[in-house]
């Protein structure tokens, strides 16, 4: 009965409605300014990612709560802001604007997915503020405001590669991934990185699927067939979450065992295997940084504390152990700098040395990301990782030197200034990043 | 159908009164929407006392955004009885053409600047190249694909805002009304659309950049110094302009002859189609018309949200929308606008961890969590007990203040 | 003990010498290869205070032993082997296996056994028990899975002649996976005494295969590539391919004796700038400057602004920059640019020629003829595999849909839950998991379980839900999407967002491998079986029941159903409950061969809407042919587009949405007056 609407009557609900939403707003509005350090937690906790990213969240959590009883930070206490941008990537950027304008956080600890990175990039430039990014990416960033603590490309697929091709002798690669920028990139790489190292295109067999694939029956008999010329076949994986269950299981199915295919997996950890009947995946490998079955007194003492903080069953993986080492440095950076100014922090973060958990030193280079160990381990049949293969600490490489048009491109917070000079023409191609 | 039996009783003589005559609500619309927007506007940090948050003031823009949508799809379900799951696709297409002019322009603006102190200038090839790799450095290409042969162009790419999507539906339609496709089959080949739009955008050789889609949306070509505080004020204006005129066409629409038209289509097409009409023509003219709004409103919401990918034209998007449109009471135009303000915004309530958590003793609800379940029982509710929506309780509440 | 120093002497040269495809001194090992058990079961000799002779060479090698890779372990295996040292090859073997651990105190190896707090160490030169050792103070070696193939390898011509049977197989085992020349004659010589007749077969054929690729003569090798015909296996593919692989080259004029497979036109076989690349190569022709060369020589070149003449400002456009280097290529300062005319002009005097990596004619020509009678049997045998991937998905889509084609038939309600109740089954699969170990048991309990559950979940809804919204589909289908949104959710808080796993009983693993090429899961053999058993019950019901024609008579026309005395409320509940049940079973059976997360559910609805809608409604055959059709649609894109699983998806639904333009109804339509809904 629209006709019968007067107007009086209409106003009220709207008038209600508008106060509603400005009393929504308000709590937003005034925030009391209280003498804590404030860290935001920017992962989802809801939504397909949350399998991953909780579990980033409570070792954030166990890590302020460890370092609030060492006596906090410059004299203050650590305060955990944690918000949750439920796998909705624009959702993260607003999230993110939220913790620095309103909420005013000093620092940001989060993101999984390369997209929910790219969401926030350019709230965090635009207000610079500081988020440390904890996963293994496919690199070709560098953001003033980003200090990237997961592998680059060229610490975790390149020396992969190289395990391939000099210790399995591969001869075959098939590309094996999930329809998404991180494979699409890697795959990029590899790609330009085995044709440098002879292995001709033609040997280079490509795959994308969507995620949470299960129909594998055709691809791997495609895998199965690429071995009809005589060479040796690998596999590397870049299948992400749950797609891999059905990927291992049809490949047991085809009776393909490591020994004659071996498969090598990026996103697959200690967190993924975890309440999964691993016996068909023994022998496979995955190329981390970090594993938990590393023998180290600091893994050993870490493990116990996240499993008295977490529970019993849990267990410790790669992401954790960046954020580890990246919320210690940035402890020790407030400390040397002796305030939370994101631009004095940033400087004070160039050069910062902390242990690994694997053993080894930690430092973090002016382009932003880090040095570390590459490990690569088969898996066990109870789900963790033997460690088989270690190098030396890996410099991170923010602009990988395997594709022409990134190869000349570097990487320089601390001297040139630039997260994206080119080395060729000499000029900062541009001071934000492209998203 | 309350609403269908009035204009159908003043059929002959309405059509030559004016607009808001015909339909008040138009006018109370108006006049609430102006005065929201000037009060947002002067608490806002970027133009006014800074009462309310940047981030508060995107939220309400994009809010305003998916009401115009809502109001497309009352218009082509409530008022013409085609449950389209395929509108919100027609949003992300909108927010997918707008997004390549913004990144390529922003993107060109860089690469000159840049290529400005190389050794020798730049040929027209190597800034094309440079920003290709900019572009599609993230997923792995340099190449710039043909899909985006006009994006350097905003008055071509905004005209493609309306005709991509309006192409799209025009074609869908056409086929689909054609060989008489109706009722739960026409709403699945909707969803069939939608899916294989995202699937298609999902993929990288699609050239819209995958699973990364578009991003850096709101940072706006040659208005580097402009704050994302004034940037997201205009905005929101922009949004509420945008609203009140779609809800004046919508309402002009269907206050006219046109409108009974379609409402009797809704109401029994075989009907109308007897008696003379072309039903399909009609059909097409509200699928068509309706995907065009649905398109600007993406348009002008995405460079707010600053990020669209396909995830955004997930069939379940869609779904939502209709949801949002039968909890505001379908058949009102305002039932539309209520249902998408509320259910959205309660929604980023719930799931921003602002809902205090109810402990139970042995359990404790935590609205992250919980909220979807509300929702979903919460819809249940309404489609079996109030099938007009928060708009009927509107209605309602009117007549009993009117006494009659 | 000297005929045994001679075979490790000539095990030691055969690596040594010839590591990978050149032939060896084969006629030493030929006469060895009876002997060689010896080396492995052979007690070392006793050297108890000492080093023995065995740990002196391993602690001369000892950070190659520590830390092996495939690249330095040959020399590793040389040095051990050629030093005599008894037990070397068990050093191998238990190497291989990690039963070798390090002593941190002083670097001597020992054979260790893991014990509940460490190691049991025993010497690997007397083969006594030296005691125990705590986890801290040893490292147990872990060769990577390059090196134990290499270790397997080198043990190969130890282990031929093997009494036991395990032994002589992983032997072959290890050569079927990386074959070396080496290994001919120990193979050769092992057929003639092979008891077993399974593993002498196997021999025979490896043998042949071996032949092929490392036997001097050529006739034995073209005997081999022939009596291969028509076998499409891998192993023999992988052993004929690479003979006839070829490398372009450019000659002014072929040589006699070239091996040449075909000559290439420039521009067709191959592009224009690999050729004359080629020519290049072949110091037939000059490099052309490439684009970045000719940019960087012009920065190069720049003076007082200008680049020979050009102002460096005018530079902006390709023209004028091949304008400035061609006046710079005048000028002799850089070379001349070559024009796409020129290097057609150069490639027209040379030929471009195809050329077999394998010298012998005789033997590529037979290795094509081979190879292209294995073709048309591998194309037969593809398709072959195509199709039953294809039947494997259509089952799958059919178990996914009939249940949903029921309820749809039936009351003309799109369940958007139906979704949902797979993923009730799956779950129901997981937790009777939790409680009965036995998968065999557990999966006999958790498919009744789950027809049950979720038919009852069907039930209820109906109950609650559908049947106050009749007449009103379009409501429905909105009221279960708000059902299914909220039932997702509530898996998730049970369960949480992890996938769950549903393992399937050890008889389901594996698969039916009727050739290289040809397989199937038997998995997915047992999914196909339980869709056929579905098929059958349902028809049976539909049919020959009382239930099933109150069905039917509804589904016609529910007025007159309702006239007859059927009481269609009760009709609408039980198919609503068996359309449900059954929905619960896919569930257990999708999870079986993929995964149980909440959105198992969604990611077949619209997939199994499509199945119904392209079937044709209300018919349980036109469920059958949709999901054929689908299922066999989605492989047969998948085969022509194999790197892009999501583009087949894409295209399939395109070709789905225009299927219904011209069949609206479907493939089976109904007829007569139920037909207008």
């Amino acid at each position: 009965m629209i006709r019968s609407i007067t107007r009086r009557s209409l106003t009220k609900i709207a008038l209600g409605f508008t106060t509603a939403l400005l009393t929504g707003s308000a709590v937003t509005v005034a925030i009391a300014q209280e003498d804590t350090i404030k860290v935001g937690v920017l992962h989802s906790l809801s939504g397909t990612m949350a399998i991953s990213e909780t579990t980033l969240k409570d070792t954030m959590l166990m890590l302020i709560e460890q370092q609030n009883a060492k006596g906090g930070l410059l004299g203050k206490k650590l305060e955990a802001v944690v918000v949750d941008p439920a796998s909705d990537w624009p959702l993260f950027a607003e999230k993110a604007r939220e913790l620095l304008t309103v909420n005013k956080v000093d620092v940001m600890f989060g993101c999984w997915t390369s997209v929910s990175r790219k969401s926030v990039l350019p709230v965090i430039e635009e207000l610079n503020g500081l988020l440390f990014y904890p996963v293994q990416y496919e690199g070709e960033e560098s953001s003033k405001n980003v200090f990237y603590t997961g592998a680059a490309p060229n610490q975790q697929a390149i020396p992969a590669t190289d395990y391939f091709l000099e210790e399995l002798g591969v001869q075959k690669f098939a590309l094996l991934g999930t329809d998404y920028v991180y494979p699409r990139t890697t795959n990029n790489i590899l790609e330009s990185y085995l044709i440098s190292k002879g292995i001709p295109k033609e040997d280079i067999f490509v795959n994308y699927t969507p995620f949470g694939h299960s129909d594998w029956s055709k691809i791997v008999a495609d895998v199965k067939a690429l071995g009809a010329d005589g060479k040796k076949v690998g596999v590397i994986s870049t299948i992400n979450g749950d797609a891999n269950i059905g990927f291992y299981k049809e490949l047991a199915a085809a009776g393909i065992s490591a020994d004659d295919i071996p498969v090598v997996a990026f996103s697959v950890g200690e967190e993924e295997l975890s309440g999964l009947d691993t016996t068909n995946l023994v022998g496979h490998l995955a190329a981390w940084n970090y594993f938990q079955s590393a023998e180290s007194p600091a893994n050993a003492e870490f493990i116990a504390a996240w499993k008295a903080f977490a529970g019993e069953k849990r267990v410790t993986n790669d992401p954790m152990e960046a954020h580890y080492i990246g919320f210690n440095m940035w402890v020790n950076a407030v400390t040397a700098a002796g305030t939370t100014e994101v631009d004095k922090v940033r400087e004070a973060m160039y050069g910062q040395k902390f242990p690994n958990l694997t053993g080894g030193t930690a430092e973090m280079l002016p382009n932003h990301h880090l040095t570390k160990p590459v490990l690569i381990g088969e898996i066990k049949a109870d789900g963790q990782f033997d460690i088989i293969s270690a190098t030396e600490p890996v410099p991170g490489d923010a602009w990988t030197d395997f594709l022409p048009e990134s190869k000349v491109l570097e990487a320089d917070w601390k001297t040139l200034g630039c997260g994206m000079y080119n080395t060729e023409t000499k000029t900062c191609v541009q001071l934000k990043s492209n998203y | 159908m309350a609403d269908a039996k009035m204009a159908d009783s003043a059929l002959p003589g309405f059509t030559h009164q004016p607009l808001w005559k015909r339909n008040p609500s138009v006018l109370v619309f108006t006049g609430l929407l102006a005065v929201f927007t000037l009060v947002i506007t002067v608490l806002s940090e970027g133009l006014g006392l800074g009462l309310v948050s940047t981030s508060f003031v995107k939220i309400l823009g994009m809010t305003l955004c998916l009401c115009l949508a809502a109001i497309a799809m009352d218009l082509v379900w409530g008022y013409c009885g085609i449950l389209s799951l395929g509108h919100f696709a027609f949003f992300g297409l909108g927010g997918y053409l707008i997004g390549m002019w913004l990144m390529y322009a922003r993107t060109e603006d860089i690469v000159i600047a840049s290529l400005a102190g190389a050794e020798l200038p730049p040929t027209a090839q190597e800034i094309r190249d440079a920003i290709g790799t900019q572009i599609f450095g993230v997923v792995g290409g340099s190449e710039i694909p043909l899909v985006w042969s006009f994006a350097h162009s905003l008055p071509i790419q905004l005209a493609l805002v309306v005709l991509v999507p309006g192409l799209l539906a025009l074609v869908f339609g056409w086929l689909a009304f054609r060989s008489r496709v109706t009722g739960v089959y026409l709403s699945i080949l909707t969803q069939a659309m939608t899916l294989a739009l995202s699937l298609y955008l999902f993929q990288n050789d699609s050239g819209l950049r995958g699973n990364n889609g578009l991003s850096g949306l709101q940072n706006l070509p040659g208005l580097d110094d402009v704050p994302q505080s004034v940037v997201s004020v205009w905005f929101f204006i922009a949004s509420a302009v945008a609203l009140g005129l779609g809800y004046w066409l919508a309402a002009f629409l269907v206050s006219g002859k046109f409108g009974n038209i379609i409402r009797a289509i809704r109401d029994d097409e075989t009907r109308i189609r007897f008696l003379g009409y072309d039903v399909e023509g009609y059909k097409l003219v509200v699928f068509t018309l309706t995907a065009i709004i649905a398109a600007l409103a993406g348009a002008l919401y995405y460079p707010q949200a600053g990020i669209i990918n396909p995830a955004e034209i997930a069939p379940i998007a869609s779904i939502y929308l209709a949801v949002w449109v039968a909890i505001g009471g379908r058949g009102r135009l305002y039932g539309a606008v209520i249902g998408a303000a509320v259910v959205s915004l309660l929604s980023s309530w719930f799931t921003g961890g602002q809902a205090p958590s109810v402990p139970l003793g042995f359990y404790t609800i935590d609205w992250v969590d919980w909220w979807q379940v509300l929702l979903g029982f919460g819809f249940v509710a309404v489609t079996l007990f109030a099938p007009n929506g928060l708009g009927g309780l509107v209605d309602r509440l009117v007549r009993k203040g009117d006494g009659r | 003990m000297p005929r045994f120093a001679l075979v490790l002497t000539a095990i030691m040269l055969a690596i040594a010498i010839a590591p990978r495809a050149m032939p060896g001194p084969h006629s030493a090992l030929a006469q060895t290869a009876d002997g060689t058990m010896a080396v492995v079961t052979e007690p070392a000799a006793p050297a108890p205070s000492a080093p023995g002779p065995l740990q002196a060479v391993l602690q001369a090698n000892a950070d190659a032993i520590a830390k092996p890779s495939r690249t330095t372990v040959d020399t590793v295996i040389a040095a051990l082997l050629e030093s005599n040292a008894p037990g070397a090859a068990t050093f191998l073997a238990q190497w291989r296996d990690r039963g070798v651990v390090q002593r941190k105190a002083d670097g001597l190896f020992f054979y260790g056994v893991e014990t509940a707090d460490g190691f049991s160490l025993t010497d690997p030169d007397t083969g006594k028990n030296t005691g125990n050792a705590a986890k801290a103070d040893v490292t147990q070696l872990r060769p990577n899975s390059g090196v134990r193939g290499v270790l397997s390898s080198a043990l190969v011509q130890f282990q031929l002649a093997d009494p036991d049977i395990a032994v002589r197989e992983s032997a072959l085992i290890a050569i079927e996976r990386g074959a070396e020349a080496s290994q001919l004659e120990p193979l050769r010589a092992s057929i003639e005494a092979e008891s077993d007749a399974g593993l002498k077969a196997r021999k025979t054929r490896l043998e042949r295969l071996l032949t092929i690729q490392f036997d001097p003569s050529a006739e034995a090798r073209i005997a081999a590539i022939e009596s291969f015909a028509g076998d499409i296996s891998v192993d023999v593919r992988a052993a004929l391919n690479p003979l006839v692989a070829t490398t372009p080259k450019a000659f002014a004029e072929v040589p006699a004796g070239t091996n040449v497979a075909r000559a290439l036109a420039p521009g067709g076989d191959i592009p224009l700038d690999d050729a004359y690349g080629l020519l290049v190569t072949a110091g037939l022709a000059q490099a052309a400057p490439t684009l970045a060369e000719m940019r960087a020589a012009l920065i190069a070149n720049r003076a007082d602004g200008a680049v020979a003449g050009v102002p460096v400002a005018a530079l902006g456009s390709q023209a004028a920059r091949m304008d400035a280097y061609a006046r710079l290529a005048a000028a002799g300062t850089v070379p001349p640019p070559v024009t796409e005319d020129a290097k057609r002009a150069a490639l027209a005097t040379v030929s471009i020629v195809a050329v077999y990596n394998e010298p012998d004619a005789n033997v590529t020509a037979a290795a094509e003829a081979t190879l292209a009678s294995i073709s048309r049997s591998l194309a037969l045998n593809q398709t072959l595999d195509l199709a039953l991937d294809a039947l494997s998905l259509a089952s799958i889509y059919f178990l996914a849909a009939i249940g949903l084609a029921i309820t749809f038939g039936v009351m003309r309600v799109i369940n958007m839950a139906h979704g949902e109740f797979i993923m009730i089954g799956a779950y129901t699969g997981y937790v009777v998991q939790q409680f009965i170990t036995d998968y065999t048991l557990s999966i006999l309990v958790a498919l009744p379980l789950a027809f049950f559950i979720a038919a009852l979940a069907g039930v209820a809804m109906e109950r609650l839900v559908i049947r106050h919204l009749a007449r009103r589909p379009l409501e429905t289908l909105l009221a279960t999407f708000g059902i299914s949104i909220a039932l997702q959710q509530i898996a998730k808080n049970i369960f949480g967002t992890q996938a769950r796993p549903l393992t399937a009983p050890a008889w389901l693993d594996g698969a039916w491998v009727v050739n290289d090429v040809v397989s199937i899961s038997t998995i997915r053999i047992a999914i196909f079986v339980l869709a056929l058993i579905f098929l059958a019950l349902l028809l049976f019901i539909l049919a020959r029941t009382r239930l099933g024609l109150e069905v039917r008579a509804v589904t016609q026309n529910p007025a007159m159903a309702s006239s007859m005395g059927i009481n269609p409320d009760r009709i609408n509940m039980l198919t609503f409950g068996l359309g449900s049940g059954i929905a619960g079973i896919a569930g257990v059976a999708i999870g079986l061969f993929a995964k149980v997360t909440s959105d198992l559910g969604s990611g077949y609805i619209v997939q199994s809407f499509m199945t119904v809608v392209v079937g044709g409604v209300g018919n349980i055959w036109g469920t059958l042919a949709g999901a054929s059709m689908i299922g066999s649609l989605q492989k047969v894109i998948e085969f022509f587009n194999p790197s892009n699983t999501l583009a087949a998806q894409t295209y399939m639904i395109i070709f789905i949405i225009i299927f219904i333009q011209f069949r609206p109804k479907g493939i089976i339509a109904l007829k007569g007056r139920a037909a207008g809904d």
